[in-house]
């Protein structure tokens, strides 16, 4: 185990220096210069519109003080050894927009995502677990219909389509209003309220985007569950389990769901990023202050230093997650032989 | 397990298509089961009836007629705006710049929809649907109807080549990663790993922000972010069919690695690429709208599906911007993902003798 932990990790090292080389060179690449859109910004604030010659010169000398401070004057190789290094021992750097620390303003967003995401995964497998089991244990019944088509037509559903709908029926506007249209607290929050309303007033506003960011998560893993459930059902051993007389319900619940959630290990990995990229959207929408709406903002304001961190952190997280399900996969189901999985 | 007799006979279709260049054997076979699935079938001629709006879009919505009679001149105003548009022809002094539904003492056959996506009328803002505009207006007067008919030809385009572009890298990069295995398909696979990790939207996001907007940039960018799907099935499927007898026959025949790889082998590695390919034109579909949506990609000027959407997210009493292109987007996604998982069905021998 020892062994294949080592090769695992060393082969991780390529795929890592690819990642950051991919994300540095595209960032650098785009036109577009952050400098020019610093000063712009800065311009529009003071003047707005056209200014003198000599104003100018003192704009660019401005600009290039600004590259010098944060290293763009230098060639493209020596920037990324630059970044590449600071990145090396966890720090970020700063800020384009407003030269805070990176490192800080994904701290301040991180517990909103977080707990934005936590509830979305626990939703997704509140639902899909009982509805998988309860399709395999009924196969082609009415019911296994119903919701096999369900999870199909939701599956198709585009987010954006769920999210605007949501917004102009359930939010206000001229129909219902059932949910707030953005936000995490209420106007009139105040620190002062007992723990129940508080607790009632974030559920509130966290409803809608939980429900959003899990539907179609649902919607596959209960086919999941179920494709994985018929199989484990198909065992000898289910048979053996019914032939000494074992109640259906101890049969499904002890001895066929354990092994048929093997399989939902990996499946976990693949959810979280797509959560991410989800929540770019979701958090734009109803103007949630998470990371992907940090994201979505600094990729706008060409803040390459916070797009590069959330970028490589993000990656960096999802191939830690493909690698702990990998081990969690063994460990759970001893017939897995380190390295010598089947891709 | 019925592995054995289908892969046979999806080789013995190939080697027909090989001898005698027909290759109807395996398709036919797949059209005949894939007919007996209703919901599938069904969602068949939606991808069709989608299809033919998007090539057909002038001739659906349009503010000019198909056929003109004035001052005893007849005219065939769409297609003269292909010769204008080709450079090919002109248009005469008396049609410059008039508005064909103003003529007076003319005879005109308009489309059913008489409005282009991009005729701006200021006048009938944000109007609800009604006989004029079946779906409504948006905020620059805009019909909806033709919006959305102009949008189908964005959208489907941009899924269409962007799978395209997906297929030739994801192809191409898992036959020789499959093929020739040993270090070459260590270091593929590295680059799959890569592209597994890197979060997509989140790049496609990034790229399509940082470049001017273009729907060809927003084609290469959605295609050579969404491969590596393709790149492993076909991978995976050349790594079994790498050891089969027959191109074991086939190497020490000489044959030319090129020709084995892409005669002799990847016909029969098709049948899970193609339901990828099914699925991934629904899946560049929802991202194309998605970032429409997000007001990046393609050029702000164009009405799309997802430029509606982001209309209505900010006008929230106008309910018609919300309801009529989200749904069609949600009916194009569900029709190919009901044509990919019937074709699954049918090509997959794994489910074979499951119903």
């Amino acid at each position: 185990m020892a062994g294949y932990l080592i090769q695992r990790f060393l082969l991780m090292i390529p795929t890592f220096i690819g990642i950051t080389l991919i994300g540095f060179f595209i960032m650098r690449m785009a036109p577009g210069d952050p400098a020019e859109l610093r000063a712009a910004g800065g311009l529009g604030a003071a003047a707005g519109g056209g200014i003198s010659v000599e104003k100018r010169g003192v704009v660019d000398e401005a600009m290039a003080q600004w590259r010098a401070q944060f290293g763009l004057d230098k060639p493209l190789h020596v920037q990324y050894a630059v970044w590449m290094k600071n990145l090396l021992s966890l720090s970020f750097g700063e800020s384009f927009k407003d030269n805070q620390p990176v490192w800080d303003k994904i701290a301040e967003r991180l517990p909103v995502t977080i707990k934005l995401n936590l509830w979305s995964i626990f939703v997704v497998y509140l639902v899909a677990i009982p509805l998988g089991i309860f399709s395999a244990t009924h196969p082609n019944s009415f019911g296994d219909r119903v919701t096999t088509l369900a999870a199909f037509v939701l599956f198709a559903v585009p987010l954006v389509w769920a999210a605007t709908m949501a917004l102009v029926f359930l939010c206000g506007g001229d129909f219902y209003y059932l949910f707030p249209p953005g936000g995490l607290e209420s106007l009139d929050h105040s620190a002062s309220w007992p723990f129940w309303q508080k607790f009632k007033d974030h559920a509130w506003h966290l409803f809608l985007p939980v429900v959003l960011l899990s539907y179609d998560g649902f919607a596959g893993l209960s086919r999941y569950m179920r494709s994985s459930m018929l199989e484990v059902l198909a065992q000898d051993y289910v048979q053996v389990a019914r032939a000494k007389g074992l109640q259906e319900r101890v049969v499904v619940l002890k001895h066929v769901l354990r092994n048929s959630l093997i399989p939902q290990v990996t499946i976990l990995a693949s959810i979280l990023p797509g959560l991410i990229g989800g929540s770019v959207i979701i958090e734009t929408i109803f103007s949630i202050p998470g990371l992907g709406q940090l994201g979505f903002e600094s990729v706008l304001a060409r803040d390459y230093p916070t797009v590069l961190a959330l970028f490589t952190a993000s990656a960096v997280l999802t191939l830690i997650g493909i690698l702990i399900s990998d081990l969690l996969l063994a460990v759970v189901d001893p017939r897995i032989v380190f390295g010598r999985r089947q891709q | 397990m019925s592995v054995m007799p289908s892969s046979r006979t999806a080789a013995a279709a190939a080697t027909k298509a090989d001898a005698g260049g027909s290759g109807g054997g395996l398709w036919t076979d797949v059209w005949k089961r894939f007919r007996r699935n209703p919901i599938a079938l069904a969602g068949f001629y939606v991808v069709c009836l989608l299809a033919f709006i998007a090539l057909f879009a002038d001739f659906l919505a349009n503010d000019k007629p198909y056929y003109l009679r004035y001052k005893n001149k007849t005219y065939f105003p769409i297609f003269r705006s292909y010769m204008v548009g080709t450079k090919l022809g002109q248009w005469p002094a008396e049609l410059l710049n008039v508005e064909f539904k103003k003529l007076e003492g003319a005879k005109a056959v308009f489309p059913p929809i008489r409005y282009r996506a991009t005729n701006i009328n200021l006048l009938e803002p944000l109007e609800p649907p009604s006989s004029k505009h079946w779906f409504g207006t948006d905020k620059l007067g805009r019909d909806i109807v033709a919006g959305m008919v102009h949008g189908a030809r964005i959208s489907l385009s941009i899924g269409f080549v962007a799978v395209g572009i997906a297929v030739i890298i994801g192809i191409v990069l898992g036959a020789i990663a499959g093929y020739f295995g040993s270090w070459i398909d260590l270091v593929i696979s590295r680059v799959f790993e890569i592209m597994l990790s890197i979060p997509t939207f989140f790049l496609l996001i990034t790229v399509a922000a940082l470049l001017p907007p273009s729907i060809f940039l927003t084609m290469a960018i959605i295609g050579m972010t969404s491969w590596v799907g393709m790149a492993r099935f076909t991978r995976n499927e050349f790594l079994r069919i790498r050891n089969l007898d027959y191109v074991t026959a086939a190497i020490a025949l000489g044959v030319t690695n090129r020709k084995v790889m892409f005669k002799h082998i990847l016909p029969n590695a098709l049948a899970p690429v193609i339901v990828s390919v099914v699925l991934g034109i629904a899946g560049a579909i929802l991202v194309e709208s998605s970032l429409s949506f997000l007001g990046i990609g393609v050029p702000a000027e164009l009405v799309t599906w997802g430029s509606i959407l982001q209309e209505a997210s900010t006008t929230t009493f106008a309910w018609w911007l919300a309801v009529f292109p989200g749904f069609a987007i949600f009916i194009t996604v569900l029709a190919y993902y009901l044509v990919g998982e019937g074709l699954r069905e049918v090509l997959d021998p794994r489910l074979r003798g499951l119903r």
